[in-house]
């Protein structure tokens, strides 16, 4: 076998085991949950019989084991549960399936993550490799230090600058991103221009920053220094010398920046009372209900293990050197 | 002329042996630091003072409730009141000594653990390394927002159980800096040479390693304590946080968001969101420059490349 798809396969299985502790962490949320939360979900009210019955369908009265081999095949075959809400003491269930209720605040999140991530990726390796490249000029020291600034600003103050600039004193942006399944395209990227641009404003910091220290710091090695030594162009040393060894770690910086972005949706999703998976879970935590933040957090996880994933088999596809650890 | 005026060789030389103090080495650096640290360190001794001595400095009770909600700016209440008529100025500084204290105490926590553990894995390596280290992997495998999210479902929020969620996760990535800076110097022959004398893993990590990976860990904190002021940030803006009445620029921020609908009528209404978020953004640029510098000073990356 190549030993190219020998590492890859073994990263691919580092991976699943990954998903499998995680999966087993995010399981084990509801073992930990006070002993009387079926009381505070059923309401005071509630009977010995509906207690018990609402035990029995969670399964707690099987041993865990038993509930996480049946948990995983639940979730493998798309179903994540019912969500506490909606439960009262008379025994009546008027709760929803948790499927019903992420999916289409999913593909709302991806929309907007989408949105925000096709802008910045393009923006932020330009100027991240050009910073690097002019390394401590005027240019380098201005884009620099602007991210340095928006870095540190929690993004709910870029969210409420942009809403004060942007939607209140000089345009008339939507403060609000209320979409539903109906609103047209159109309309949809017009609703979600202030929270994609917040996002893309955080984003593009963080990886601005990490692909100019990716960069400096390649340029910073022997094998480069050697090159320029040589007397060769600045472009060959680039495209021939520098570029090969640089797809890992810009790899690594995309697919790093893509997973903060999944994250970071949670804080803009509530600025802008945007309807997708961060805000729900939001809401799940407030009320505690714990199946719901159990998928989320599934999701959010599952998401960032394979992007790393796919940056790691990136990072090993395109650089030999990889192949041999210390 | 006396004899003290002639040349003496020897008196020449020891004067120009003798070190330099501590205190005049750091004056020395601080004399050529760039603008932007010496702004950042001016605004963290404005916020540690205004965080040590806020029960003087506040014209109000912390929680101190006035009969009109929102009221507008003047003498007695300087930015005005909340939606339940708190002065604004006086939780904004009873703020500093919460956001600031707790943020304080998570980062010393999550050093305490990441930083103990990753020395200890550094130094003893084999299992215990290779144990800690899938540990962390798989905790790193989970983004820290959306952890910290789910561990709040289960423990509620208290301050308490905030402090002990995100020292924990974030012990993580200090574990992982400690371990990596650690392993390069446990390779020295003065490890060795302390571990074939016979020393305790304590005396080693105390006496061997921690000097000598002081610089990276330092620069780490400043990185993490912004990092974990900004997480405590968000988690109080969704509620999650610290709750009231303990005054917090998180909730500030959050209890006050709609005022930002009055910017074309009044722009002072509008602020009153704005400056706490301001003033966490504050700090979070503060600590920044002054890490950026100082990362710039250690890391031997200067300016010749």
């Amino acid at each position: 076998m190549h030993p190219i798809l020998g590492t890859v396969l073994q990263r691919i299985l580092l991976g699943i085991v990954t998903l499998f502790f995680v999966s087993l962490i995010i399981f084990s949320a509801i073992e930990f949950l006070p002993g009387d939360f079926t009381q505070a979900v059923l309401g005071q009210a509630a009977t010995e019989e509906t207690v018990a019955a609402f035990r029995r369908e969670l399964g707690l009265d099987q041993p865990a084991p038993v509930r996480y081999v049946e948990w995983v095949q639940a979730v493998l075959s798309g179903d994540l549960g019912t969500s506490f809400s909606g439960r009262n003491a008379s025994g009546i269930d008027r709760s929803r399936s948790v499927v019903d209720l992420i999916e289409p605040r999913l593909w709302n999140t991806l929309f907007l993550a989408f949105m925000a991530a096709i802008v910045a990726v393009p923006l932020a390796l330009f100027l991240g490799i050009t910073a690097a490249l002019y390394r401590n000029s005027i240019y380098d020291r201005v884009v620099n230090a602007s991210t340095l600034t928006t870095i540190s600003f929690p993004e709910f103050f870029v969210a409420y600058l942009l809403i004060l600039f942007m939607s209140q004193l000089w345009f008339d942006f939507p403060a609000i991103a209320n979409i539903n399944s109906d609103t047209p395209f159109w309309e949809r990227v017009y609703k979600c221009i202030l929270p994609a641009l917040t996002m893309t404003l955080v984003i593009v910091a963080h990886m601005m920053r990490m692909t100019r220290a990716a960069i400096i710091n390649l340029l910073a090695s022997p094998y480069i220094e050697m090159a320029r030594l040589k007397g060769i162009s600045k472009s060959q040393v680039i495209l021939r010398h520098a570029l090969p060894n640089a797809w890992a770690p810009i790899a690594t910086v995309i697919a790093f920046n893509l997973a903060y972005l999944v994250v970071g949706v949670v804080v803009v999703e509530v600025v802008f009372v945007y309807p997708g998976i961060g805000q729900l879970m939001v809401n799940s935590v407030t009320t505690r209900d714990i199946p719901v933040v159990q998928a989320c957090a599934l999701i959010f996880a599952a998401t960032y293990i394979v992007l790393n994933l796919i940056a790691d088999i990136i990072g090993i596809v395109t650089n030999p050197r990889l192949l041999h650890p210390r | 002329m006396s004899e003290s005026n002639t040349y003496s060789a020897t008196a020449e030389v020891g004067q120009l042996r003798e070190r330099r103090s501590k205190w005049a080495t750091i004056k020395l650096e601080l004399s050529k630091a760039p603008i932007s640290a010496w702004f950042g360190l001016i605004v963290i001794g404005c916020y540690l003072f205004v965080a040590l001595f806020s029960p003087l400095l506040a014209p109000h009770g912390e929680a101190e409730i006035f009969k009109t909600p929102f009221a507008p700016w003047d003498s007695t209440h300087l930015l005005g009141t909340d939606q339940i008529g708190r002065d604004v100025f006086s939780r904004l500084i009873y703020g500093a000594t919460n956001t600031i204290g707790i943020a304080l105490a998570t980062t010393l926590l999550s050093f305490l653990i990441g930083g103990g553990l990753g020395l200890a894995a550094a130094i003893s390596g084999g299992w215990l390394d290779q144990l800690l280290s899938r540990f962390v992997d798989v905790l790193m495998a989970i983004p820290s927002l959306i952890f910290a999210l789910m561990l709040l479902t289960i423990f509620g929020s208290s301050i308490f159980s905030l402090i002990c969620i995100i020292a924990v996760l974030d012990s993580t990535r200090v574990f992982r800096l400690t371990r990596s800076v650690a392993v390069n110097v446990t390779v020295m022959d003065y490890v060795e040479a302390a571990k074939l004398r016979g020393e305790k893993l304590g005396w080693i990590m105390r006496r061997e390693i921690l000097p000598n990976i002081m610089p990276p860990l330092i620069a780490e904190f400043g990185l993490r304590f912004s990092f974990v002021f900004l997480t405590i940030a968000a988690l109080s803006f969704l509620g999650l946080g610290i709750q009231p009445p303990t005054a917090d620029w998180g909730s500030m921020v959050r209890d006050n968001a709609s005022m930002i609908q009055f910017a074309k009528y009044d722009i002072t209404a509008a602020m009153t969101p704005m400056i706490p978020a301001a003033a966490i953004a504050l700090l979070t640029v503060a600590v920044n420059f002054v890490v950026d510098w100082f990362l710039h000073k250690t890391s031997g990356l200067n300016d010749e490349h």
